[in-house]
Protein backbone atom coordinates (compact mmCIF):
# COMPACT_ATOMS: atom_id res chain seq x y z
CA UNK A 1 0.00 0.00 0.00
CA UNK A 2 2.95 2.41 0.67
CA UNK A 3 6.63 1.96 -0.38
CA UNK A 4 9.59 3.26 0.24
CA UNK A 5 11.99 2.79 -2.50
CA UNK A 6 15.74 3.75 -1.16
CA UNK A 7 14.23 7.21 0.04
CA UNK A 8 16.44 10.06 0.99
CA UNK A 9 15.75 13.45 1.66
CA UNK A 10 18.41 16.55 2.45
CA UNK A 11 17.51 19.73 3.64
CA UNK A 12 19.73 22.90 3.08
CA UNK A 13 19.65 24.91 5.66
CA UNK A 14 21.95 27.76 5.15
CA UNK A 15 24.92 25.51 3.97
CA UNK A 16 24.74 23.18 6.16
CA UNK A 17 23.05 19.92 4.50
CA UNK A 18 21.04 17.62 7.04
CA UNK A 19 20.26 14.57 5.94
CA UNK A 20 16.84 13.97 7.42
CA UNK A 21 16.01 10.65 5.98
CA UNK A 22 18.75 8.56 4.38
CA UNK A 23 18.10 5.33 1.96
CA UNK A 24 14.61 3.93 3.97
CA UNK A 25 13.15 0.83 2.12
CA UNK A 26 10.15 0.01 3.85
CA UNK A 27 6.48 -1.50 3.04
CA UNK A 28 3.37 -0.72 4.95
CA UNK A 29 0.73 -3.28 3.92
CA UNK A 30 -2.88 -2.68 3.53
CA UNK A 31 -4.77 -2.97 6.65
CA UNK A 32 -2.09 -3.02 9.02
CA UNK A 33 -0.93 -0.19 11.72
CA UNK A 34 2.47 0.31 10.59
CA UNK A 35 4.22 2.52 13.78
CA UNK A 36 7.39 4.40 13.67
CA UNK A 37 9.58 4.68 16.40
CA UNK A 38 12.65 7.10 16.93
CA UNK A 39 13.71 9.83 19.36
CA UNK A 40 13.49 13.40 18.39
CA UNK A 41 15.11 13.90 15.46
CA UNK A 42 15.61 10.50 13.74
CA UNK A 43 13.74 12.22 10.26
CA UNK A 44 10.15 10.09 11.35
CA UNK A 45 8.38 13.70 10.77
CA UNK A 46 9.98 13.81 7.48
CA UNK A 47 9.35 10.50 6.39
CA UNK A 48 5.96 10.54 7.40
CA UNK A 49 5.56 14.06 5.18
CA UNK A 50 6.72 12.21 2.24
CA UNK A 51 3.06 9.89 2.09
CA UNK A 52 1.47 12.84 1.48
CA UNK A 53 3.90 14.80 -0.45
CA UNK A 54 4.04 17.49 2.15
CA UNK A 55 7.90 16.97 1.71
CA UNK A 56 9.74 15.58 -1.57
CA UNK A 57 12.06 12.92 -1.53
CA UNK A 58 15.75 14.23 -2.62
CA UNK A 59 16.49 10.24 -3.84
CA UNK A 60 14.49 7.36 -4.74
CA UNK A 61 10.75 7.22 -4.42
CA UNK A 62 7.66 6.39 -2.48
CA UNK A 63 4.65 4.80 -3.56
CA UNK A 64 1.47 4.75 -2.57
CA UNK A 65 -1.29 2.57 -3.69
CA UNK A 66 1.27 1.40 -6.16
CA UNK A 67 1.68 5.21 -8.11
CA UNK A 68 4.97 6.91 -7.81
CA UNK A 69 4.18 10.13 -6.14
CA UNK A 70 7.01 11.89 -7.77
CA UNK A 71 4.78 11.21 -11.09
CA UNK A 72 1.58 13.53 -10.10
CA UNK A 73 0.71 16.77 -11.16
CA UNK A 74 0.13 19.90 -8.66
CA UNK A 75 -3.95 18.95 -8.91
CA UNK A 76 -3.38 15.23 -8.46
CA UNK A 77 -1.67 15.33 -5.63
CA UNK A 78 -4.15 17.06 -3.81
CA UNK A 79 -6.37 14.12 -4.82
CA UNK A 80 -4.13 11.74 -3.23
CA UNK A 81 -4.22 13.72 -0.40
CA UNK A 82 -7.83 13.26 -0.05
CA UNK A 83 -6.94 9.36 0.23
CA UNK A 84 -4.75 9.83 2.97
CA UNK A 85 -6.14 11.29 6.36
CA UNK A 86 -3.76 12.89 8.68
CA UNK A 87 -3.84 13.38 12.60
CA UNK A 88 -1.07 15.92 14.12
CA UNK A 89 0.25 16.27 17.72
CA UNK A 90 -0.90 19.73 18.25
CA UNK A 91 -4.41 18.53 16.70
CA UNK A 92 -4.15 22.44 13.90
CA UNK A 93 -8.04 22.58 14.22
CA UNK A 94 -8.65 26.09 12.39
CA UNK A 95 -10.21 28.03 15.28
CA UNK A 96 -12.49 30.31 13.39
CA UNK A 97 -14.42 27.40 12.80
CA UNK A 98 -17.16 25.65 15.23
CA UNK A 99 -15.90 21.64 15.66
CA UNK A 100 -18.81 20.42 13.22
CA UNK A 101 -17.01 23.24 10.86
CA UNK A 102 -13.67 21.55 11.27
CA UNK A 103 -15.10 18.40 9.82
CA UNK A 104 -17.26 19.66 7.26
CA UNK A 105 -14.47 21.47 5.85
CA UNK A 106 -12.22 19.08 3.71
CA UNK A 107 -15.67 17.92 2.79
CA UNK A 108 -16.07 21.79 1.38
CA UNK A 109 -12.79 21.05 -0.21
CA UNK A 110 -14.03 18.03 -2.13
CA UNK A 111 -17.01 19.75 -3.12
CA UNK A 112 -19.94 17.87 -1.73
CA UNK A 113 -23.25 19.04 -1.60
CA UNK A 114 -24.30 20.69 1.47
CA UNK A 115 -27.25 18.40 3.04
CA UNK A 116 -24.72 15.49 2.56
CA UNK A 117 -21.88 17.11 4.15
CA UNK A 118 -24.28 17.67 7.40
CA UNK A 119 -25.16 14.05 7.34
CA UNK A 120 -21.28 12.79 7.19
CA UNK A 121 -20.77 15.49 9.95
CA UNK A 122 -22.92 14.19 11.78
CA UNK A 123 -22.30 10.55 11.46
CA UNK A 124 -18.49 11.32 11.87
CA UNK A 125 -19.12 13.09 15.14
CA UNK A 126 -21.29 10.43 16.18
CA UNK A 127 -18.50 7.52 15.77
CA UNK A 128 -15.86 9.84 17.81
CA UNK A 129 -18.54 10.41 20.52
CA UNK A 130 -18.75 14.21 20.44
CA UNK A 131 -22.23 14.57 18.62
CA UNK A 132 -22.94 16.89 21.60
CA UNK A 133 -19.83 19.78 20.76
CA UNK A 134 -21.07 20.02 17.17
CA UNK A 135 -21.51 23.83 18.26
CA UNK A 136 -18.30 24.26 20.35
CA UNK A 137 -15.39 25.86 18.98
CA UNK A 138 -11.90 23.77 19.81
CA UNK A 139 -10.91 26.52 22.62
CA UNK A 140 -13.94 25.32 24.40
CA UNK A 141 -12.87 21.19 24.24
CA UNK A 142 -9.90 19.14 26.32
CA UNK A 143 -6.76 18.32 24.78
CA UNK A 144 -8.11 14.40 23.80
CA UNK A 145 -11.44 15.90 22.56
CA UNK A 146 -9.38 17.54 19.97
CA UNK A 147 -7.40 14.91 18.97
CA UNK A 148 -11.04 13.32 18.20
CA UNK A 149 -12.01 16.16 16.17
CA UNK A 150 -8.69 15.66 14.52
CA UNK A 151 -9.62 12.17 13.42
CA UNK A 152 -13.46 12.99 12.61
CA UNK A 153 -11.83 15.74 10.07
CA UNK A 154 -9.07 13.26 8.79
CA UNK A 155 -11.61 10.24 8.12
CA UNK A 156 -14.11 12.62 6.20
CA UNK A 157 -13.16 12.10 3.17
CA UNK A 158 -13.12 8.17 3.40
CA UNK A 159 -9.47 7.65 3.17
CA UNK A 160 -7.41 4.80 2.50
CA UNK A 161 -5.22 5.31 4.57
CA UNK A 162 -4.66 7.42 8.05
CA UNK A 163 -1.29 9.35 9.46
CA UNK A 164 -0.52 9.96 12.39
CA UNK A 165 1.99 12.87 13.34
CA UNK A 166 3.10 12.14 17.06
CA UNK A 167 -0.91 12.33 17.79
CA UNK A 168 -0.67 11.13 21.62
CA UNK A 169 1.94 13.02 22.41
CA UNK A 170 0.35 15.72 23.82
CA UNK A 171 -2.04 14.16 25.90
CA UNK A 172 -2.03 12.43 29.45
CA UNK A 173 -1.86 8.87 30.07
CA UNK A 174 -5.70 8.14 30.29
CA UNK A 175 -6.36 10.54 27.17
CA UNK A 176 -3.72 9.02 24.71
CA UNK A 177 -5.59 4.90 25.86
CA UNK A 178 -8.53 6.52 24.89
CA UNK A 179 -7.01 7.87 21.44
CA UNK A 180 -4.83 4.83 20.88
CA UNK A 181 -8.10 2.74 21.27
CA UNK A 182 -9.93 4.68 18.72
CA UNK A 183 -7.25 4.63 15.95
CA UNK A 184 -7.37 0.66 16.81
CA UNK A 185 -11.40 0.98 15.98
CA UNK A 186 -10.48 2.88 13.10
CA UNK A 187 -8.64 0.12 11.94
CA UNK A 188 -10.51 -2.46 12.47
CA UNK A 189 -13.93 -0.96 11.60
CA UNK A 190 -13.23 0.51 8.18
CA UNK A 191 -9.86 -1.14 7.41
CA UNK A 192 -7.82 1.73 6.83
CA UNK A 193 -4.26 1.98 7.21
CA UNK A 194 -2.66 3.52 9.48
CA UNK A 195 1.08 4.66 9.72
CA UNK A 196 1.78 6.86 12.70
CA UNK A 197 4.72 8.07 14.22
CA UNK A 198 6.16 8.34 17.67
CA UNK A 199 8.97 8.12 20.37
CA UNK A 200 6.65 6.76 22.98
CA UNK A 201 7.32 2.60 23.00
CA UNK A 202 4.09 1.96 24.77
CA UNK A 203 1.72 3.44 21.79
CA UNK A 204 3.80 1.02 19.87
CA UNK A 205 3.33 -1.99 21.97
CA UNK A 206 -0.70 -1.34 22.27
CA UNK A 207 -1.90 -0.98 19.04
CA UNK A 208 1.02 -1.39 16.52
CA UNK A 209 1.60 -4.63 14.16
CA UNK A 210 4.59 -3.58 12.67
CA UNK A 211 7.15 -1.37 14.14
CA UNK A 212 10.36 0.59 12.35
CA UNK A 213 13.10 2.05 14.37
CA UNK A 214 14.50 5.12 12.86
CA UNK A 215 18.19 6.69 14.56
CA UNK A 216 19.79 9.63 11.84
CA UNK A 217 17.14 9.47 9.33
CA UNK A 218 18.08 5.69 9.02
CA UNK A 219 15.91 2.51 10.09
CA UNK A 220 17.90 0.40 11.74
CA UNK A 221 15.09 -2.34 12.81
CA UNK A 222 11.65 -2.87 11.27
CA UNK A 223 9.36 -6.26 11.47
CA UNK A 224 7.00 -7.75 13.90
CA UNK A 225 6.26 -6.04 16.88
CA UNK A 226 5.94 -8.84 19.33
CA UNK A 227 9.30 -10.00 17.04
CA UNK A 228 11.24 -6.71 17.21
CA UNK A 229 10.16 -6.49 21.42
CA UNK A 230 11.12 -10.06 22.41
CA UNK A 231 14.19 -10.22 20.74
CA UNK A 232 15.73 -6.85 19.52
CA UNK A 233 18.88 -6.50 18.01
CA UNK A 234 19.77 -2.77 17.69
CA UNK A 235 20.80 -1.38 21.04
CA UNK A 236 18.15 1.89 20.27
CA UNK A 237 15.82 -0.49 19.58
CA UNK A 238 16.74 -1.89 23.28
CA UNK A 239 16.73 1.41 24.80
CA UNK A 240 13.27 2.02 23.60
CA UNK A 241 11.80 -1.27 25.18
CA UNK A 242 12.96 -0.89 28.46
CA UNK A 243 11.30 2.59 28.47
CA UNK A 244 8.25 0.17 28.72
CA UNK A 245 9.45 -3.10 30.12
CA UNK A 246 11.59 -3.75 33.32
CA UNK A 247 14.38 -5.50 32.38
CA UNK A 248 17.02 -4.92 35.01
CA UNK A 249 17.04 -3.06 38.72
CA UNK A 250 19.28 -0.38 38.94
CA UNK A 251 22.93 -0.49 39.79
CA UNK A 252 22.22 0.47 43.38
CA UNK A 253 19.33 -1.86 43.78
CA UNK A 254 21.91 -4.80 42.08
CA UNK A 255 24.87 -3.90 43.90
CA UNK A 256 23.21 -4.36 47.34
CA UNK A 257 21.83 -7.98 45.90
CA UNK A 258 25.57 -8.71 45.42
CA UNK A 259 26.55 -7.67 48.73
CA UNK A 260 24.09 -9.41 51.14
CA UNK A 261 25.38 -12.34 48.89
CA UNK A 262 22.81 -12.75 46.40
CA UNK A 263 22.68 -15.93 44.33
CA UNK A 264 23.80 -16.05 40.63
CA UNK A 265 21.00 -14.15 38.78
CA UNK A 266 19.21 -16.00 35.65
CA UNK A 267 16.92 -14.02 33.08
CA UNK A 268 13.78 -16.10 31.72
CA UNK A 269 12.23 -15.11 29.11
CA UNK A 270 8.53 -16.50 28.02
CA UNK A 271 6.67 -16.09 25.03
CA UNK A 272 3.25 -17.07 23.89
CA UNK A 273 1.92 -19.80 25.18
CA UNK A 274 5.10 -20.90 27.40
CA UNK A 275 3.73 -18.29 29.91
CA UNK A 276 1.01 -19.49 30.62
CA UNK A 277 1.99 -22.77 31.52
CA UNK A 278 3.68 -22.82 34.79
CA UNK A 279 6.69 -24.10 33.91
CA UNK A 280 8.96 -22.51 36.72
CA UNK A 281 6.98 -24.09 39.36
CA UNK A 282 6.95 -27.64 37.54
CA UNK A 283 10.35 -27.79 36.72
CA UNK A 284 11.94 -26.09 40.51
CA UNK A 285 9.66 -28.82 42.07
CA UNK A 286 10.76 -32.04 40.22
CA UNK A 287 15.05 -31.06 40.60
CA UNK A 288 13.87 -30.44 44.68
CA UNK A 289 15.42 -26.42 44.46
CA UNK A 290 13.33 -23.19 44.90
CA UNK A 291 12.83 -20.42 42.57
CA UNK A 292 12.58 -16.59 43.85
CA UNK A 293 11.72 -14.23 41.69
CA UNK A 294 13.82 -11.13 41.90
CA UNK A 295 12.84 -8.57 39.30
CA UNK A 296 10.69 -8.89 36.06
CA UNK A 297 7.46 -7.96 34.41
CA UNK A 298 4.83 -10.38 32.47
CA UNK A 299 3.45 -8.18 29.27
CA UNK A 300 0.94 -7.95 27.03
CA UNK A 301 2.09 -7.65 23.22
CA UNK A 302 -0.07 -8.22 20.44
CA UNK A 303 -2.46 -10.36 22.57
CA UNK A 304 -0.17 -12.26 23.36
CA UNK A 305 2.10 -13.60 26.60
CA UNK A 306 5.78 -11.68 26.86
CA UNK A 307 7.33 -12.46 30.54
CA UNK A 308 11.08 -11.09 31.28
CA UNK A 309 12.30 -12.64 34.68
CA UNK A 310 15.02 -12.31 36.64
CA UNK A 311 15.09 -14.99 39.16
CA UNK A 312 17.55 -16.68 41.55
CA UNK A 313 17.68 -20.89 42.57
CA UNK A 314 18.04 -21.67 46.36
CA UNK A 315 19.00 -25.26 47.02
CA UNK A 316 21.89 -27.43 45.70
CA UNK A 317 24.21 -26.27 42.97
CA UNK A 318 24.36 -29.53 40.92
CA UNK A 319 20.48 -29.62 41.04
CA UNK A 320 20.32 -25.97 40.15
CA UNK A 321 22.28 -26.74 37.37
CA UNK A 322 20.35 -29.53 35.92
CA UNK A 323 17.00 -27.61 35.98
CA UNK A 324 18.26 -24.93 34.07
CA UNK A 325 19.55 -26.83 31.59
CA UNK A 326 15.67 -28.61 31.57
CA UNK A 327 14.50 -24.89 31.40
CA UNK A 328 16.54 -23.89 28.55
CA UNK A 329 14.35 -27.04 26.51
CA UNK A 330 11.06 -24.84 27.31
CA UNK A 331 12.32 -21.43 27.46
CA UNK A 332 14.60 -18.72 27.16
CA UNK A 333 17.33 -18.55 29.74
CA UNK A 334 20.49 -17.03 30.29
CA UNK A 335 22.91 -16.23 33.34
CA UNK A 336 22.80 -12.29 34.70
CA UNK A 337 26.19 -10.90 35.41
CA UNK A 338 25.60 -8.43 38.35
CA UNK A 339 29.36 -7.03 38.18
CA UNK A 340 28.88 -5.86 34.74
CA UNK A 341 25.24 -4.81 35.27
CA UNK B 1 -12.11 87.80 18.36
CA UNK B 2 -15.43 86.26 18.35
CA UNK B 3 -16.97 83.82 15.84
CA UNK B 4 -20.45 83.60 14.12
CA UNK B 5 -21.41 80.31 14.73
CA UNK B 6 -24.11 80.52 13.00
CA UNK B 7 -21.82 80.37 10.02
CA UNK B 8 -19.58 78.47 11.32
CA UNK B 9 -21.22 75.34 12.44
CA UNK B 10 -22.26 74.24 8.59
CA UNK B 11 -18.89 74.77 7.87
CA UNK B 12 -17.96 72.48 10.85
CA UNK B 13 -20.49 69.59 9.74
CA UNK B 14 -19.11 70.17 6.05
CA UNK B 15 -15.70 69.48 7.28
CA UNK B 16 -16.45 66.37 9.37
CA UNK B 17 -18.36 64.99 6.24
CA UNK B 18 -15.58 65.73 4.51
CA UNK B 19 -13.33 64.26 6.76
CA UNK B 20 -15.55 60.63 7.46
CA UNK B 21 -15.33 60.67 3.15
CA UNK B 22 -11.68 60.51 3.33
CA UNK B 23 -11.11 58.44 5.83
CA UNK B 24 -13.72 55.99 4.81
CA UNK B 25 -12.96 55.70 1.15
CA UNK B 26 -9.45 55.54 2.06
CA UNK B 27 -10.02 53.03 4.41
CA UNK B 28 -12.04 50.65 1.57
CA UNK B 29 -9.24 51.38 -1.03
CA UNK B 30 -6.41 50.80 1.16
CA UNK B 31 -7.66 47.65 2.48
CA UNK B 32 -8.58 46.08 -0.78
CA UNK B 33 -5.10 47.16 -2.22
CA UNK B 34 -3.39 46.50 1.48
CA UNK B 35 -4.81 42.74 1.50
CA UNK B 36 -3.55 42.31 -1.94
CA UNK B 37 -0.22 43.41 -0.79
CA UNK B 38 0.38 41.75 2.48
CA UNK B 39 -1.15 38.79 0.88
CA UNK B 40 1.28 38.43 -1.53
CA UNK B 41 3.82 39.21 0.92
CA UNK B 42 3.13 36.18 2.97
CA UNK B 43 2.82 33.73 0.53
CA UNK B 44 6.10 34.67 -1.22
CA UNK B 45 8.05 34.29 1.90
CA UNK B 46 10.60 32.13 1.95
CA UNK B 47 8.95 28.27 3.00
CA UNK B 48 5.49 29.47 2.32
CA UNK B 49 2.69 27.76 -0.40
CA UNK B 50 3.53 30.35 -3.15
CA UNK B 51 7.18 31.12 -2.24
CA UNK B 52 9.05 34.02 -4.72
CA UNK B 53 12.58 35.72 -3.58
CA UNK B 54 12.47 37.90 -5.88
CA UNK B 55 8.72 38.75 -5.75
CA UNK B 56 8.68 39.16 -1.86
CA UNK B 57 12.07 41.24 -2.25
CA UNK B 58 10.59 43.61 -4.22
CA UNK B 59 7.29 44.39 -2.08
CA UNK B 60 9.14 43.94 0.99
CA UNK B 61 11.55 46.88 -0.22
CA UNK B 62 8.74 48.68 -1.74
CA UNK B 63 6.87 48.71 1.88
CA UNK B 64 10.01 49.66 3.83
CA UNK B 65 10.36 52.98 1.37
CA UNK B 66 6.90 54.15 1.34
CA UNK B 67 6.47 53.84 5.36
CA UNK B 68 9.15 55.49 7.09
CA UNK B 69 8.36 58.75 4.78
CA UNK B 70 6.37 61.38 6.98
CA UNK B 71 2.89 61.41 5.66
CA UNK B 72 2.97 64.93 4.97
CA UNK B 73 6.12 65.14 3.16
CA UNK B 74 4.66 61.41 0.99
CA UNK B 75 1.77 63.63 0.08
CA UNK B 76 3.67 66.69 -1.37
CA UNK B 77 6.01 64.31 -3.31
CA UNK B 78 3.67 62.48 -4.94
CA UNK B 79 1.76 65.76 -6.06
CA UNK B 80 2.70 64.87 -9.72
CA UNK B 81 1.18 61.63 -9.50
CA UNK B 82 -1.68 62.99 -7.96
CA UNK B 83 -2.56 65.26 -10.55
CA UNK B 84 -2.17 62.74 -13.36
CA UNK B 85 -4.47 60.34 -11.60
CA UNK B 86 -6.93 62.65 -9.86
CA UNK B 87 -6.52 65.70 -12.20
CA UNK B 88 -5.59 67.89 -9.65
CA UNK B 89 -3.68 68.45 -5.84
CA UNK B 90 -6.52 70.24 -4.55
CA UNK B 91 -9.01 68.90 -2.61
CA UNK B 92 -10.50 65.80 -0.92
CA UNK B 93 -10.10 63.43 -3.73
CA UNK B 94 -6.76 64.72 -4.39
CA UNK B 95 -5.96 64.16 -0.58
CA UNK B 96 -7.59 60.07 -0.69
CA UNK B 97 -5.26 59.41 -3.40
CA UNK B 98 -2.04 59.89 -1.33
CA UNK B 99 -3.60 58.67 1.71
CA UNK B 100 -4.76 55.87 -0.08
CA UNK B 101 -1.24 54.46 -0.82
CA UNK B 102 -0.07 55.14 2.49
CA UNK B 103 -2.39 53.53 3.83
CA UNK B 104 -2.25 50.62 1.61
CA UNK B 105 0.82 49.52 2.34
CA UNK B 106 0.60 50.12 5.85
CA UNK B 107 -2.02 47.94 6.01
CA UNK B 108 0.11 45.55 4.12
CA UNK B 109 2.23 45.03 6.93
CA UNK B 110 -0.29 44.69 9.24
CA UNK B 111 -1.56 41.74 7.31
CA UNK B 112 1.43 40.14 6.82
CA UNK B 113 2.12 40.46 10.18
CA UNK B 114 -1.08 38.96 11.23
CA UNK B 115 -0.69 36.02 8.99
CA UNK B 116 2.47 34.64 10.18
CA UNK B 117 0.80 34.76 13.42
CA UNK B 118 -1.32 31.90 12.21
CA UNK B 119 -0.02 28.39 13.44
CA UNK B 120 1.85 26.97 10.30
CA UNK B 121 0.29 23.92 11.79
CA UNK B 122 -3.46 25.35 10.52
CA UNK B 123 -1.54 25.91 6.91
CA UNK B 124 0.09 22.37 6.67
CA UNK B 125 -2.78 20.74 7.93
CA UNK B 126 -5.26 22.48 5.22
CA UNK B 127 -2.61 21.70 2.55
CA UNK B 128 -2.66 17.72 3.92
CA UNK B 129 -6.62 17.82 3.55
CA UNK B 130 -5.81 18.79 -0.26
CA UNK B 131 -6.36 22.48 -0.33
CA UNK B 132 -4.90 24.19 -3.02
CA UNK B 133 -2.93 27.96 -2.26
CA UNK B 134 -6.04 29.75 -3.43
CA UNK B 135 -8.16 27.89 -1.11
CA UNK B 136 -5.65 27.92 1.81
CA UNK B 137 -6.13 31.86 0.85
CA UNK B 138 -9.79 31.94 1.67
CA UNK B 139 -10.53 29.22 3.70
CA UNK B 140 -7.91 29.66 6.32
CA UNK B 141 -5.70 32.38 6.32
CA UNK B 142 -8.17 35.13 5.71
CA UNK B 143 -10.75 33.84 7.88
CA UNK B 144 -8.01 32.78 11.03
CA UNK B 145 -6.52 35.90 10.68
CA UNK B 146 -9.63 37.80 10.66
CA UNK B 147 -10.00 38.78 14.34
CA UNK B 148 -6.36 40.06 14.69
CA UNK B 149 -6.96 42.10 10.80
CA UNK B 150 -10.11 44.29 12.39
CA UNK B 151 -8.08 45.41 15.34
CA UNK B 152 -4.93 46.75 13.11
CA UNK B 153 -7.40 47.82 10.22
CA UNK B 154 -8.74 49.88 13.52
CA UNK B 155 -5.39 51.41 14.04
CA UNK B 156 -4.95 52.21 10.67
CA UNK B 157 -8.48 54.35 10.67
CA UNK B 158 -7.05 55.94 13.55
CA UNK B 159 -3.96 56.62 12.06
CA UNK B 160 -5.96 57.93 8.63
CA UNK B 161 -7.97 60.68 10.56
CA UNK B 162 -4.83 62.25 11.92
CA UNK B 163 -3.51 61.84 7.88
CA UNK B 164 -6.75 63.47 6.51
CA UNK B 165 -5.31 66.38 9.47
CA UNK B 166 -2.36 66.73 7.46
CA UNK B 167 -4.03 66.29 4.45
CA UNK B 168 -6.30 69.57 5.17
CA UNK B 169 -3.38 71.58 5.06
CA UNK B 170 -2.39 70.92 0.81
CA UNK B 171 -6.45 71.59 0.63
CA UNK B 172 -8.20 68.67 1.11
CA UNK B 173 -10.36 70.01 3.61
CA UNK B 174 -12.25 68.14 6.76
CA UNK B 175 -11.85 69.15 10.31
CA UNK B 176 -8.11 69.87 10.09
CA UNK B 177 -8.07 72.08 7.72
CA UNK B 178 -10.79 74.05 10.08
CA UNK B 179 -8.88 73.67 12.86
CA UNK B 180 -5.48 74.66 11.22
CA UNK B 181 -7.09 77.95 9.19
CA UNK B 182 -9.54 79.30 12.06
CA UNK B 183 -8.19 77.87 15.31
CA UNK B 184 -4.36 78.16 14.66
CA UNK B 185 -3.78 81.04 11.92
CA UNK B 186 -6.97 83.22 13.20
CA UNK B 187 -5.93 82.03 17.28
CA UNK B 188 -9.61 81.11 18.24
CA UNK B 189 -9.55 78.35 20.51
CA UNK B 190 -13.09 77.58 20.70
CA UNK B 191 -12.85 76.68 17.35
CA UNK B 192 -9.80 74.93 17.93
CA UNK B 193 -11.43 72.82 20.54
CA UNK B 194 -14.78 72.11 18.92
CA UNK B 195 -12.41 69.96 16.47
CA UNK B 196 -10.37 68.16 18.29
CA UNK B 197 -13.36 67.25 20.37
CA UNK B 198 -15.32 65.85 17.10
CA UNK B 199 -12.08 64.20 16.35
CA UNK B 200 -11.55 62.76 19.49
CA UNK B 201 -15.41 61.33 19.30
CA UNK B 202 -14.44 59.59 15.77
CA UNK B 203 -11.44 58.41 16.67
CA UNK B 204 -13.43 56.74 20.24
CA UNK B 205 -16.04 55.64 17.66
CA UNK B 206 -13.96 53.89 15.44
CA UNK B 207 -12.28 52.28 18.18
CA UNK B 208 -15.27 50.86 19.54
CA UNK B 209 -16.43 49.68 16.14
CA UNK B 210 -13.39 48.07 16.09
CA UNK B 211 -13.32 46.34 19.16
CA UNK B 212 -16.90 45.28 19.00
CA UNK B 213 -15.99 43.42 15.91
CA UNK B 214 -12.97 41.55 16.80
CA UNK B 215 -14.43 40.68 19.86
CA UNK B 216 -17.29 38.98 18.17
CA UNK B 217 -14.67 37.14 15.41
CA UNK B 218 -12.57 36.37 18.11
CA UNK B 219 -14.95 35.48 20.63
CA UNK B 220 -13.58 36.85 23.80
Amino acid sequence: MITFKDVSKTFTIGKREVHAVRNVNLTIEEGEIFGIIGFSGAGKSTLLRLVNVLENPTAGAVEVQGVDLASLRPNEVRKVRRRIGMIFQNFNLLTSRTVAGNVAYPLKLAKMPRAKIKERVEELLRFVGLSDKAKDFPEQLSGGQKQRVGIARALATSPDILICDEATSALDPDTTGEILRLLKKVNKEFGITILLITHEMHVIQSICDKVAVMEDGEVIESGGVFDTFTSPVHQTTKRFIRSVQQDLPSPSLLDEWRQKGGKQLYRIIFKGEVASDPVLSRVTRKHDIDVNIVYGSVQEIQAKFYGNLLVSFDGDEGKTVSAVKELEEIVQIEEVDVAWA
Amino acid sequence: MGVDWQTFWPRIVEATGQTILMVAVTLVIGSIFGIIIGLLLFVTRKGNILENAFLYQIINFLINIIRPIPFIIFLVAISPLTREVIGTTIGTWAAIFPMSIAAAFSIARVVENNFISIDPGVIEAAKAMGASPLQIIYTILIPEALGPLVLGLTFITISLIDFSAMAGTVGGGGLGHVAMTYGYQRFDTSVMIVTVVILIVLVQLAQWVGNTLSRKILRR
